[in-house]
């Protein structure tokens, strides 16, 4: 680097990590805000300060811990992971398709993974696993044939990126046809089940699957990190990409397996959530460009800010009652982002 | 490093677009591809960046294997919305980048913003830049690996006239300065007379004419790949310039007696 330090490439180069720390920062804080909140949130409301407390482990009321440690938190934990993983997998799809309106729902993969668990819960076609996972292991298998469906039709004859949205669109319009069929046929019980199940729900969060849905966070973030750069060039189009040394297919490939997972894991325990995977990443451009070092990790912190917000909302909005996750998501997020396109001085796509 | 085609045919599946081309580019030089639309250029181009298949021997300094350090500029200028400059011209060094960006990556792309005059761009978003803008972010990415073998298809398309002039002037310094064996697509005959030390004129998908701009640059040459008339116009200084006068009617089928002749 010159001695000067203060040319225009060192300028540029300063402020865009300043402005990515501080964005890390600034999503950080609000998500310990978003998790206190909303562990204090529920039927019995907890003091907030207890709850910090009893999260950072310096003691509180019994009955707190409890409420906290065996209820609270793991839902509330839930919902910044699986935000977090609904995020991150918009972003990567919307990446690698170079598409603004791409994402695990709107391509078909979280209607694959609702399919899924509509087999098992009105027809009991299940891999032989304990009951208590039989919906979620559908879930994610669908969610990855989906994923495959999508890779391999689009790519039939050169994957290109608009190829695979269209394949994506189609495979979406496919398994909502063969859900609403399985709910045709289903008895009123499973017709109720299968309809809750699509809401999305955090309820049943439990340690075990938040260990499950952390591990396959944990999982992706060093094969990211490999890819960081050729995702960022892939953003120049697949041309320009491959001029740069890019294997365009196969790192779609890695991405379509990475997305598979992220979005399965993350729809199988909570239900299908359709609006964060599209949102986070066009808020995450919004705050850091789209340098995948750290378009990816923002859109990852603002899809569990979205999520753990809307799960404070949903228990909040009608006192008493819990409004499934999945309704709240659109129907306080589609204003915001309404909001945050129409006051924004550039476009971003 | 020196580029050689031995009978090279390229194309698509199915899709014949260049054949039996025999051709050689030398470090130091600048080869100008003219040549009709549809000629097959920037399918050459393509095929010489390694990103077209291609039969017969297309060697690089006597291998098959396209160089790492390759600079290539496509022709499209499709430019993502949130990059900034600085980042779409480190993604030029693709194969070397870390994670943190280290200081010398940095201080290559200081130095080729500033050989081009665009260091005060480099926190703007490409995608708010203007065409001509674009082309030369695009061709300091192509510049910053510091390459052996330079790549442009229509360089100068969107540039307005000193931009022109400006670019091509670079390129024909850091051609010979780093002997880069360089191969630029060009539209523009006078640029091509002007910059380019050895000319190659497509046709048909066949290599038409090969050799110095004044041997390549010819008005029987022009009426024949162009179908055009052409006038040169030579300044006090042995300057030249082509001025295209009319279409020649029934092109591409020009009986030879009804060609015209060299104007001076």
């Amino acid at each position: 680097m010159s001695g000067s330090g203060t040319d225009a490439v060192t300028l540029a180069y300063r402020n865009a990590a300043r402005k990515r720390s501080a964005v890390a920062l600034g999503m950080g804080t609000l998500l310990c805000l978003a998790l206190l909140l909303d562990t204090a949130t529920g039927p019995a409301r907890l003091p907030v300060a207890d709850v910090a407390r009893s999260v950072l482990g310096q003691g509180a009321d019994s009955t707190i811990e409890a409420i906290v440690w065996s209820i609270r938190l793991p839902v509330a934990l839930t919902a910044l992971a699986v935000g977090a993983a609904l995020g991150l997998s918009g972003a990567i799809m919307q990446t690698i398709l170079n598409n603004p309106l791409a994402s695990s729902y709107t391509l078909g993969i979280s209607a694959g993974a609702g399919f899924g668990a509509a087999l098992v819960i009105v027809l009991g076609v299940a891999l032989p696993v304990p009951e208590a996972y039989a919906i979620a292991v559908n879930a994610i298998l669908f969610a990855g044939l989906a994923c495959a469906g999508v890779y391999f039709i689009g790519g039939a004859r050169a994957a290109t990126a608009e190829g695979l949205v269209l394949a994506g669109i189609a495979l979406l319009f496919l398994f909502q046809a063969l859900t609403s069929l399985l709910q045709l046929m289903a008895s009123p019980e499973s017709l109720q089940q299968v309809v809750f199940w699509l809401f999305g729900s955090l309820q049943k969060s439990t340690w075990p699957k938040l260990a499950v849905l952390l591990s396959v966070l944990l999982l992706c973030v060093p094969l990211l990190v490999r890819d960081v750069w050729q995702l960022s060039a892939l953003k120049l189009g697949d041309a320009r990409a491959a001029a740069l040394g890019v294997n365009v297919r196969a790192l779609r490939f890695r991405c379509f397996v990475l997305i598979s997972a992220l979005t399965g894991v993350a729809v199988a325990f909570v239900g299908t959530i359709g609006f964060v995977g599209l949102v986070a990443p066009h808020v995450a451009r919004m705050l850091t460009g789209e340098d995948q070092r750290g378009f990816l990790p923002v859109s990852a912190l603002v899809g569990a800010a979205l999520l753990s917000l809307a799960s404070v909302a949903s228990k909040t909005v009608a006192p008493g009652a819990i409004i499934p996750i999945g309704i709240v998501t659109a129907l306080i997020g589609v204003p915001f982002f309404v909001w945050l396109v129409v006051r924004s001085r550039r476009a971003y796509w | 490093m020196n580029i050689e085609l031995k009978n090279v045919s390229v194309g698509y599946v199915g899709k014949p677009v260049l054949s039996g081309l025999h051709l050689k580019a030398h470090a130091g030089r600048v080869l100008g591809l003219i040549g009709p639309n549809g000629c097959g250029k920037s399918t050459l181009i393509k095929a010489l960046a390694g990103q077209l298949p291609s039969t017969g021997e297309l060697l690089y300094a006597g291998s098959r294997q396209p160089p790492r350090a390759l600079g290539y500029m496509p022709q499209d200028l499709q430019a993502p919305m949130a990059l900034t400059v600085l980042e779409v011209v480190l993604l030029g060094r693709l194969g070397v980048l870390r994670l943190r960006v280290l200081p010398v990556d940095l201080e290559a792309v200081r130095q080729v913003l500033r050989q081009l005059g665009i260091e005060q761009l480099a926190q703007r978003y490409v995608g708010e830049l203007s065409g001509g803008q674009r082309q030369m972010v695009f061709l300091a990415q192509a510049l910053v690996s510091d390459p052996a073998v330079l790549l442009l298809d229509e360089p100068i398309s969107a540039l307005d006239l000193r931009h022109q002039l400006e670019v091509l002037e670079v390129v024909r310094t850091v051609t010979q300065q780093r002997q880069l064996c360089t191969v630029v697509v060009l539209h523009d005959l006078n640029a091509t007379a002007r910059y380019a030390d050895d000319v190659a004129l497509l046709s048909g998908g066949q290599l038409a004419c090969l050799g110095t701009p004044t041997e390549v640059l010819t008005a029987d040459n022009l009426a024949l790949a162009f179908g055009v008339e052409a006038r040169r116009y030579t300044a006090d200084d042995g300057a030249t310039a082509w001025l295209p006068q009319r279409a020649l009617p029934g092109w591409p089928n020009i009986p030879r007696s009804s060609r015209p002749g060299q104007t001076q």
